[in-house]
């Protein structure tokens, strides 16, 4: 644990001396402010659009700091050539893709945290009321998806070469699982065989990044999920997120360093 | 003296990228020891396969057959890294680091204790006389500084054996200086070195044993007076001559050309 803490600790580290958490967290702010400030319509429901929209800008922002932040650790070490000393020391690779792992993680969590604060100090500014037991709910849910998707950056940039295609593919394949892999299997129930065993069995073998998604109780103050199916979706993404890694940590013990 | 390094038979083989070949042999049946104390010159032309041989020995690479060993312990099981230092050709450090940043996080990975670890790194930040620099960030050091850097992590666990791949490469005529300048004095202090470099001159000053490998095999091995006597012209003449480069060697006295 010594040595994932300490890989991990690094990537933090670096997370918070680049800029990209800030233009994306000034953004956000500047995005919502400035639609907070014309009133569109003078619909009185206007705070839904407004949280719909920040909560839509967060779920990018949180999507394109974890991508991106995850895909270009290893092939940054290979191309820098600190991949060599860093596994000269008494490190496995298991070890250093963990930390890698662990390190995205927590700062993906931490950079959620400020963009949530943002979000219910904006709400709370509109609204009454400042339901926090929905707000931890969704932010706990925002991050536990977000290990599943750093763990297949994390693959994928064992997989691919060049850290830019990998940011490209990993975007398409989670943008494709959260706005289509949600709906498969309603598709499926119309199609003719073998398309529709095709497609269902595609259904249950994407992660299910939808379950995640509860903007809808945020933006219409509905209430929190039950704990059951909550911890579930949580047991589900943790699950997820080993199975990944483990892929990625088979394949980075057979990579030849070069 | 104690035998620090002991390769054996060793032979590494990799996929060819060339049509109609299977595999490439980058080492063919190598053996040598490095006993405790020597500053061991690994000398052979680019391809010889010298950094394959660093690689096996820095556990990056399996060997095919043969086996090698650090300490008598197989440089397959991490525990062989705990008292290596490791400095690789060219790398570009953690440059959002200081240096004193990523000394303390390579010397954690050697569970080495906060105090001691505070106290080792200033001596080695005033042995690569980086003190002054250790508050800013690599990415502002010249060439010269990044590779002080990379010897100060190299040096951060106090090892037994340093494993230097052309550590004086691509540095000015003073950085090259102060480079020697520490190897001279980790020497002094009974350090055992595995040394690669091109600086036949360097090696020459430097050196207690050198070998010369190509294509991959042993080629010769010695003290560096033994092989100046043996061939009877400088360390430089004798490369060249065992690389097969016979016509740049001036013949030998006694008129026998080579």
């Amino acid at each position: 644990m010594n040595n994932i803490l300490a890989v991990s600790s690094v990537v933090m580290r670096e997370m918070y001396r680049r800029k990209d958490f800030y233009v994306l967290l000034i953004l956000t702010v500047l995005i919502t402010l400035i639609l907070g400030s014309v009133n569109l319509f003078n619909d009185s429901n206007i705070v839904r659009y407004l949280k719909e929209i920040c909560l839509l800008l967060i779920w990018i922002s949180s999507l394109v700091i974890a991508i991106t932040t995850s895909a270009r650790q290893i092939p940054a070490e290979r191309e820098s050539r600190t991949i060599f000393p860093l596994l000269a020391k008494p490190v496995s690779r298991t070890e250093v893709l963990l930390g890698k792992f662990l390190g995205c993680w927590l700062a993906s969590g931490i950079a959620l945290v400020c963009f949530y604060l943002f979000f219910g100090i904006i709400s709370a500014a509109r609204e009454s009321g400042w339901p926090l037991g929905s707000y931890l709910q969704a932010v706990t849910l925002h991050w536990f998806m977000l290990a599943i998707v750093i763990a297949i950056a994390l693959l994928g940039s064992l997989v691919f070469a060049a850290p830019s295609s990998n940011n490209t593919i990993c975007f398409i394949v989670i943008a494709g699982i959260l706005l289509i892999g949600r709906h498969l299997h309603k598709v499926a129930v119309g199609m003719e065989q073998p398309s529709r065993g095709i497609l269902t069995l595609l259904y249950f073998l994407l992660p299910q990044l939808g379950w995640f998604d509860v903007r809808e109780r945020i933006t219409h103050n509905w209430p929190p999920l039950d704990v059951g199916p909550f911890f579930l979706a949580l047991a589900y993404a943790l699950v997820t997120a080993s199975v990944f890694l483990f892929a990625a940590s088979w394949v980075f013990n057979r990579k030849r360093l070069q | 003296m104690a035998t620090v390094i002991n390769i054996s038979d060793l032979r590494v083989e990799y996929p060819s990228r060339e049509l109609g070949s299977k595999t490439k042999v980058a080492v063919d049946g190598l053996s040598l020891d490095v006993q405790q104390g020597q500053i061991f010159g690994f000398l052979g032309p680019n391809g010889a396969g010298k950094t394959t041989t660093m690689n096996v020995l820095l556990g990056f690479v399996e060997p095919t057959a043969g086996n090698a060993t650090i300490f008598g312990v197989s440089v397959t099981d991490k525990s062989a890294r705990q008292r290596l230092g490791y400095l690789p050709e060219l790398t570009y450090y953690y440059k959002f680091l200081t240096p004193e940043e990523l000394l303390r996080f390579y010397g954690k990975l050697f569970r080495i204790p906060k105090a001691v670890l505070e106290k080792r790194i200033d001596e080695i930040l005033a042995m690569v006389e980086l003190q002054d620099a250790r508050k800013r960030q690599i990415k502002t050091f010249s060439k010269g500084m990044q590779q002080r850097a990379g010897l100060a992590q190299a040096l951060i666990n106090d090892p037994d054996l340093l494993i230097l791949d052309e550590p004086t490469s691509g540095l000015d005529p003073i950085g090259r200086m102060k480079v020697r300048q520490i190897i001279q004095r980790l020497k002094n202090e009974g350090k055992t070195i595995l040394f690669s470099s091109h600086e036949l001159g360097e090696v020459e000053t430097i050196c207690d044993r050198v070998c010369i490998i190509h294509q991959g095999t042993l080629r010769e091995m010695g003290t560096v007076q033994d092989l100046v006597a043996r061939h009877q012209c400088n360390l430089e003449q004798v490369f060249l001559r065992v690389v097969g480069y016979e016509g740049a060697v001036p013949s030998r006295p006694g008129g026998v050309t080579v």
